[in-house]
């Protein structure tokens, strides 16, 4: 067994006052998928910040490669590509340049850098639009042409913080196929996301962060086994009913969650939960069952939703 | 203190990549580098147009020459300046908080300090096409004195040094584009009082406070390059602009590293 590519122990951040990241512990395997699920301010990119060694760590240790980000930063740098959440994007650079010229950051000699660019392009599906500049660029071309710029290095480790958000399905398909592509190649993704769909699709493992803290660590498939029933039965009542009709409930399923908007049981056997319902004279207005997910681990583990 | 300031590694590798940089995104802008080249051009003009005539000639170091002759290698120090500080300034406060292109470089093997230096080399070479042009339109007017006057350039690289380092330093500081205004509102009298248009002697006992500004210790330097008379003071002048220069790029990398690497 070959050492981990990262290791975080008892891992800490503090801006100020502020803990952001308040001891965790994290291994990463080579060849692996990871992710950091975890609601807005959970500390999942002052996390990556740190991995990415643009971000010195308050406390704790942290390896990269074996590395120590604190004195051998630009050589693990070297090796990692890096995807912020918020495109860095060169705007008075053309979509080629952008990607050749990223690649002399890194010491490539331009002929290389030029013939790896020209790959990328491919890559990213953006040949057509090579010469264009980047503003005239639509928003799932540009994180396509993100993350086409962090493999200009042929990295070992790429870093991708938030991916998908904002763009629209279509385009978020494209770009985890690309992922997925990747990781069969072998590149080792960690990527931080509040979509339990994007983590369900491209991580093998996760951990659910939330206020600086890893609350459960697993598979998708797993974390759902350990922490969720099968099924969700969502209800939801008239106005103001959802508080009213929670303690009638009491006793159908597992447990039960009262969310502002409805009511959610948890339960091996949905259908037979939502005919309990309706024996005890209850008419919700609308009636869901469906499969267990991420969202519901994290509502479990924190009592809260994923995305506000 | 000091130590608090000097950055932990202050180890220049690559800061040729931005100037790299640079020097492509420009080739579609070339207008904009192109139009620095005028403003010290047309003011050169009306001093030898107009104000030549009434002010008769001026002494330098004992030797009585034309009052262009005396302005022109200030304003030449003035071009260095200005062509440093603009680069420095605007474009690096653009880059850093809006444009974000030193995250990206940050992420990658460059530091800080390639950083900083990178942009400081950026802008003294735009500095430098400015007063090698404005040399040129000297020399065409007949107002370089002998070829000493070369050693103009060397002068001029290191006025815009050390402006290119102070600026980059203070642009570190401002919050936003507002605060550009304090850089607009210290240049004016920096231009007009750096023993630009009169000579020291005509300050009298307020001299020392000309000595103050960084531009004072340049134009000296390009006067004196310009009439080919030297002593040893003009190694005080160097001194001291050098000494402003070092002390700037290493509050800048500091600074650069503070507020990207948090």
């Amino acid at each position: 067994m070959s050492e981990p590519l990262i290791v975080a122990e008892q891992l800490i951040k503090r801006f100020g006052e502020f803990t952001a990241v308040d001891g965790i512990d994290v291994q990463v395997e080579k060849g692996e998928a990871f992710g950091f699920l975890g609601p807005n301010g959970a500390g999942k990119s002052s996390t990556m910040r740190m991995i990415a060694c643009v971000s010195p760590i308050t406390a704790g240790r942290l390896r990269v490669f074996g590395l120590d980000p604190a004195t051998q930063g630009a050589d693990i740098r070297r090796r990692i590509g890096v995807v912020p959440q918020l495109d860095t994007l060169d705007v008075e650079l053309s979509v080629q340049e952008n990607l050749w010229l990223y690649g002399r950051f890194f010491d490539l000699p331009r002929p290389e850098a030029k013939r790896r660019s020209a790959e990328l392009l491919e890559f990213a599906q953006l040949t057509d639009r090579a010469t264009s500049v980047v503003e005239s660029l639509s928003g799932g071309m540009k994180r396509r042409l993100s993350i086409a710029r962090s493999l200009i290095n042929e990295p070992e480790l790429l870093l991708l913080d938030e991916p998908t958000t904002g763009l629209d399905p279509q385009a978020r398909h494209v770009l985890w196929d690309r992922l997925y592509r990747l990781k069969q190649q072998g590149v080792t993704l960690v990527l931080t996301t509040h979509y339990m769909d994007e983590a369900e699709q491209l991580c093998d493992r996760l951990v659910v962060m939330d206020q600086g803290k890893i609350v459960a660590e697993g598979s998708p498939r797993s974390l759902i086994g350990q922490y969720a029933t099968r099924e969700v039965l969502e209800l939801r009542f008239a106005a103001d009913g959802n508080a009213a009709a929670a303690p009638q409930l009491e006793g159908i399923g597992e447990r039960q969650e009262l969310l502002p908007d409805r009511v959610l049981i948890y339960a091996d056997d949905g259908e037979h939960a939502l005919t309990e319902t309706h024996h005890r004279g209850l008419q919700p207005e609308s009636a869901l069952v469906r499969r267990a997910s991420l969202e519901d681990v994290f509502l479990l583990l924190t009592g809260r939703t994923l995305v506000d | 203190m000091l130590l608090r300031i000097v950055p932990p590694a202050l180890v220049v590798r690559r800061p040729h990549r931005m100037i790299e940089r640079h020097v492509v995104a420009y080739r579609r802008q070339w207008l904009i580098v192109v139009s620095g080249f005028f403003e010290p051009l047309f003011y050169l003009l009306s001093m030898r147009a107009g104000l030549s005539d009434l002010v008769g000639k001026v002494s330098i170091a004992g030797r009585q020459v034309s009052y262009e002759a005396f302005v022109a290698p200030a304003l030449m120090a003035s071009s260095a300046m200005n062509g440093a500080i603009f680069d420095s300034t605007g474009n690096v406060l653009h880059r850093m908080k809006y444009a974000r292109i030193y995250d990206a470089a940050l992420a990658t093997p460059m530091t800080p300090v390639d950083v900083a230096v990178g942009e400081i080399g950026w802008a003294l070479i735009r500095g430098q096409l400015y007063a090698c042009s404005f040399l040129g339109v000297m020399a065409a007017l007949g107002l370089v004195e002998s070829w000493w006057g070369l050693l103009a350039l060397p002068a001029c690289a290191l006025v815009g040094l050390t402006f290119a380092s102070i600026g980059f330093a203070g642009t570190t500081f401002m919050r936003g584009w507002a605060d550009m205004e304090i850089v607009t509102t210290l240049m004016m009298p920096l231009a007009l009082f750096s023993a630009t248009f009169f000579p020291i002697s005509s300050y009298g006992s307020w001299s020392w406070l000309v000595q103050l500004s960084p531009l004072y210790h340049g134009v000296v330097l390009v006067r004196a390059a310009n009439t080919g008379v030297w002593d040893a003071s003009l190694l005080g002048h160097i001194a001291v602009l050098l000494g402003l220069a070092l002390a700037a790029i290493v509050i800048a990398a500091r600074r650069l590293d503070l507020l990207l690497r948090k």
